[in-house]
């Protein structure tokens, strides 16, 4: 599907600028012009897709289906983090979907369930993924994420934690607001999705074209392999190590994952890379100062922790199956 | 009119309150503006997605930023 792109890389790093094929910059040239298209190609397909999928869900849907199911717990669990992948949400959302969802009575696990999974499994991460280590990897993330949102809701929920959930939360009173997504025609929706995914790209294109720029450097002036002993497979601390780094490195996954690819490249195993992306996406800074206006600071350390192992073991058994 | 944006004030809210106000001035609209923290009072909205334009009271959209054209077509519907 790429070779085009390939022959207009080629031809106009070695025609047209007349660089040497083979020499470290004309390699990293290539690798930048190649990548720069190739990467965002896939990230339109992917975002606009997953994009128009979500249009079908709202989380006032979402609450109400999972609200329905709150006496089946490990469905609703399932459930909590599958819908977490297609709701749409903005981290700034993150407490006023918390209170709707505490308010109308779905326990605190399957809620936690659902606000993990939302950004943990993340459509541009989910595109850049595709575009750089195709459908396996793509699918294990997705898995991956899916297993640690419902595992993590489970334990939040059974060392029934709700007392350390502000007093506040439980006292207000959520409105009811009209069906305001009334029945949408095709063309208005794929109209608004077409909006959202142009808005979406342009906020990230800095990020991706800076991660693509990065990795290309090192793709011509870094020699394979090189971090092989410090981050590889056999590196017992690696995995963790990577975590901790991706926590307080809050990037956008469009920055990290050109980036991520270019690090398996020089040697770095596929479950630390995996595991460092998932920590930058999953774990950031100003969403936990956000949820604090919710949690207690001992549920929020809880959540951290839970869904930080999470990520830490993940990445162990994927470079135990996959290296 | 009296419009309000709900929000945490992240980049969002900010742009859709921009844009909100454009709208108003272009349809030569007199409106006040205010910006509403306070999540009490967002969820008392029955919002759960933010941002979300409130006009004259009433939630006329939630959950993402509308475009100047879009948001004239809500003040419009409001004020007749």
């Amino acid at each position: 599907m790429f070779s085009p792109v390939q022959k207009f890389a080629d031809f106009v790093v070695y025609n047209l600028l007349n660089i040497k094929e083979g020499s470290k910059l004309g390699s990293a040239l290539n690798f930048f012009i190649f990548d720069t298209i190739k990467i965002f190609i896939l990230l339109f397909i992917i975002v606009f897709v997953i994009t128009f999928i979500r249009s079908f869900f709202s989380p006032e849907k979402t609450r109400d289906l999972l609200a329905k199911n709150k006496r089946k717990t490990f469905i609703a669990h399932i459930l909590a983090a599958m819908l977490g992948i297609v709701t749409p949400f903005c981290s700034c959302s993150a407490v006023p979907l918390f209170i709707g969802f505490v308010e109308a009575g779905i326990p605190l696990g399957v809620t936690f369930s659902y606000l993990i999974a939302a950004p943990m499994v993340n459509e541009v991460a989910l595109g850049l993924l595709y575009a750089n280590f195709g459908l396996k990897i793509a699918l294990i993330y997705i898995i991956s994420g899916e297993i640690i949102a419902i595992i993590s809701g489970i334990i939040i929920g059974k060392f029934g934690l709700e007392k350390y959930v502000e007093d506040y939360v439980f006292k207000i009173k959520v409105g009811n607001v009209e069906a305001l997504e009334q029945k949408k025609t095709l063309k208005q929706r794929i109209k608004e999705t077409w909006q959202f995914t142009v808005e979406l790209i342009r906020k990230v294109r800095v990020y991706v074209v800076i991660g693509i720029g990065i990795g290309a450097w090192m793709h011509g002036y870094i020699p394979t392999g090189a971090l092989a002993t410090l981050a590889g497979k056999d590196n017992p601390f690696a995995v963790f190590i990577a975590t901790l780094i991706g926590i307080p490195l809050y990037s956008n996954a469009a920055g990290i994952i050109p980036l991520v690819s270019e690090l398996r490249r020089l040697g770095v195993s596929m479950g630390t890379s995996l595991a460092f992306m998932m920590s930058v996406t999953a774990l950031s800074l100003p969403e936990m100062i956000l949820l604090r206006r919710v949690l207690k600071p001992k549920l929020l350390a809880i959540f951290v922790s839970i869904v930080g192992c999470g990520i830490v073991l993940t990445g162990y058994l994927f470079n135990f199956i996959i290296g | 009119m009296v419009i309000k944006i709900l929000g945490g004030g992240c980049a969002n809210c900010k742009k859709l309150m921009e844009n909100a106000k454009k709208a108003a001035e272009k349809l030569g609209i007199e409106a006040s503006f205010e910006e509403v923290k306070d999540y009490e009072k967002i969820l008392g909205y029955g919002v759960m997605r933010t941002p979300a334009l409130v006009v004259n009271e009433k939630v006329v959209l939630s959950g993402r930023v509308a475009g100047i054209e879009e948001i004239k077509e809500f003040l419009k519907k409001e004020n007749a």
